[in-house]
């Protein structure tokens, strides 16, 4: 099948294989500057440790953000459940890779149970096993959540993330209540959550490729003509609501290691919005488009952060205001939704061809433009 | 888990704080149940004006030393703007677009005023004013109960004759009837659907103003994420009652505060899980019967 489309695509346009061999090279070219990169950000040559841990935190929410994008822009069933499953791989994460001896200074309002004191993994296991963990728990919740539709279903996934902070809030013995847990060792290196985070990404994508992912889209696009094909509805949204789990327990788990202390409060309804800040700017549906906007989104936030602390323009000096960052986030949200609907990608996925004819069409766009203004300066 | 048995004076103080509640929920419950009706839409800012009411009363207050009768009438006139600014703004652009549009909409502008509340009024918990008229302890058979107690289900018992009698006898009424089923019909019927989509905003949020005051002076502590559980409990509510049914949303609302007073007051031990709790019973509602206690098949079919 595979040789039968390049055949036809080199039918329709003669220097497609060209196009081809160039496309590759630039990827090559991007991917061996973006690995230079982390390696000389890593050895602290041309980034600080605060830019690194943006690196990281970068990764890690593009794979938070990778799993809405699955759920909902992907499979077209509208999830808020993110925060909970990455409280469940945060927990399981840090719990699994804390000290014994650390764990049981920190439980001092009520004493830790034995096994959770005593349980340990390397860091691998760890993560994985969060993510599974968050798998299992939405393939529970997915049996009664997935009958429903549209804003019901937003609202009772939001529900249970909701059920499973408060679980986590009063299950003190194991997960130190509203305290929280600190000191969770810094093991997720810019390595560790850029790699996660493109084998992520890879996993999406060829997912999306094969028959599981084109029913995905079919159930999106239409939940009736889906199953008049013989779609199992059902089965489908499970296989996408439960990987979507895993990648949330999985981000949960390194964002835990990133920024070293969790409390349940971390894990509010807000974390889900800010997820879904990403994946709608980034445009719902697009892979790329939700790596690209994770990005932005998290380096803008890090580097708005001097709202927050008071600023000056020109002669007007701004104080501090706490939570202005924020607010310039959700107005973003509200225009990203109300005038450009479709975000960055809409539901494309990035191609050289595509940047390139952007370009060529910027390019048009701006001589029109300048011919057009020279036209308007004639005629005055 | 150890089943409490309260003693007879307990169990009556617990009845009345539980129609006090329940009050408290219909009002807020009645403005998700009005919007569902007309444009399916889970209102997810509804929490966020109730919030926004709150801090109203408190700004008009504490800047204006204003008494508080004046300070209660302009929360919520405010409020009841507020609400049709907020359609206008956010969701009448958005009114031919896919229902998810609309729902992201929804959560942007609670976000939105979440943090517009931080940044304008700071994270500081803020005390709302006191009014002693309605927070005097009185004996009533034995009974410490708040004045209010007493009270709270009046206000809401008038308020919610009054909405009836607007919903079913009046031509405004009729016309929110009919936007409920079919915009474009009721178009074709001379009906300014936008103007009463604007109304029932106007309607819903005053109420859910009305709610927020009685809730401060309940509970006096604000802050920017007050509004959040009791908005979603009371879409809970509304959901339990049958969602677009105003009657059902007082019905869900009221059997909300019992069940939610009751659990705290046979099951002590379980009082962390309240908030759970309302969750749980959403979700084997939305399983065992999505059209609730008194919902018509009008309001699920679309969902």
């Amino acid at each position: 099948m595979g040789s039968n489309q390049t055949v036809q695509g080199r039918l329709n346009q003669p220097g497609a294989s060209s196009h081809k061999n160039r496309n590759r090279i630039l990827t090559a070219v991007t991917l061996v500057i973006f690995v230079v990169f982390l390696f000389l950000a890593d050895q602290g040559i041309i980034l600080d440790s605060y830019g690194v841990r943006i690196i990281r935190l970068c990764g890690v929410y593009t794979i938070a953000a990778l799993s809405m994008t699955l759920i909902n822009g992907l499979t077209g069933q509208f999830s808020l459940g993110q925060a909970g499953f990455m409280a469940i791989g945060a927990y399981t994460t840090s719990l699994l890779i804390i000290p014994p001896e650390v764990k049981e200074q920190m439980y001092y309002v009520t004493p830790i149970q034995g096994w959770v004191r005593d349980m340990q993994a390397p860091f691998l296991a760890a993560i994985l096993i969060g993510g599974l963990l968050a798998a299992l728990i939405a393939f529970l919740i997915g049996f009664p959540v997935l009958r429903l539709r549209g804003d019901y279903l937003a609202i009772a996934t939001l529900g249970f993330s909701e059920i499973i902070r408060v679980i986590i809030t009063n299950v003190g013995s194991v997960t130190n209540s509203s305290i929280g847990i600190k000191s969770i060792p810094d093991t997720a290196n810019i390595w560790w959550t850029t790699i996660a985070a493109a084998l992520c990404i890879t996993l999406v994508y060829r997912l999306m490729k094969t028959s599981y992912g084109r029913a995905f889209k079919s159930i999106r696009d239409d939940e009736v003509a889906a199953e008049a094909m013989g779609i199992s509805l059902f089965k489908h949204k499970m296989l996408s609501f439960v990987i979507s789990g895993f990648l949330a327990g999985l981000s949960g788990g390194l964002l835990a290691s990133v920024v070293g202390v969790i409390n349940p409060l971390y894990f509010r309804f807000t974390l889900a919005y800010e997820i879904l800040l990403i994946v709608v700017l980034g445009g719902q549906g697009s892979i790329t488009g939700t790596l690209v906007s994770a990005c932005l989104i998290t380096a803008g936030k890090e580097w708005l952060r001097f709202l927050d602390s008071g600023f000056s323009i020109g002669p007007i000096t701004i104080p501090e205001i706490s939570g202005l960052r924020m607010l310039v986030f959700s107005a973003l949200l509200m225009v990203v939704i109300l005038f450009y609907r479709r975000g960055l990608f809409g539901s494309n996925e990035f191609s050289w061809d595509g940047l390139f004819r952007l370009i060529q069409r910027t390019g048009a766009r701006c001589k029109r433009l300048i011919r057009r203004g020279e036209k308007g300066g004639a005629a005055k | 888990m150890n089943v409490l048995i309260p003693s007879m004076e307990q169990f009556v103080q617990g009845i009345a704080n539980a129609l006090s509640l329940g009050s408290l929920y219909s009002l807020v419950a009645i403005g998700y149940t009005m919007v569902y009706g007309i444009l399916r839409l889970i209102n997810f800012a509804h929490g966020e004006v109730f919030m926004m009411a709150m801090y109203f009363v408190f700004y008009v207050t504490t800047l204006f030393q204003a008494p508080w009768y004046i300070a209660f009438i302009a929360g919520i006139v405010g409020i009841a703007l507020l609400g049709i600014v907020i359609e206008r703004a956010a969701y009448k652009p958005l009114r031919n677009a896919p229902r998810i549009s609309v729902l992201i909409s929804a959560i942007g502008v609670s976000y939105l005023l979440q943090n517009l509340a931080v940044v304008c009024f700071s994270g500081i918990p803020k005390q709302f004013p006191s009014v002693p008229l309605f927070q005097d302890v009185i004996i009533v058979g034995g009974v410490h109960i708040q004045r209010m107690v007493i009270i709270v289900p009046i206000i809401t018992a008038i308020l919610v004759a009054a909405l009836l009698y607007l919903v079913n006898h009046t031509k405004m009424g009729i016309a929110m009837r009919a936007a409920s089923r079919d915009f474009d019909t009721s178009r074709l019927m001379g009906i300014n659907v936008n103007r009463v989509i604007s109304i029932t905003f106007c309607i819903g949020s005053l109420l859910a103003a009305v709610g927020a005051i009685m809730w401060g002076l309940k509970y006096p502590k604000i802050e920017p994420y007050v509004g959040v559980m009791p908005g979603l409990k009371c879409f809970i509510a509304a959901v339990l009652g049958g969602i677009g049914s105003i009657g059902g949303a007082v019905i869900g609302a009221f059997l909300l505060g019992f069940i939610e007073i009751m659990l705290v007051l046979f099951l002590p031990g379980l009082s962390g899980y309240k908030d759970a709790f309302a969750f749980v019973l959403l979700i084997i509602i939305l399983l065992v019967k999505p059209t609730g206690l008194l919902g018509d098949k009008a309001g699920v079919d679309k969902a």
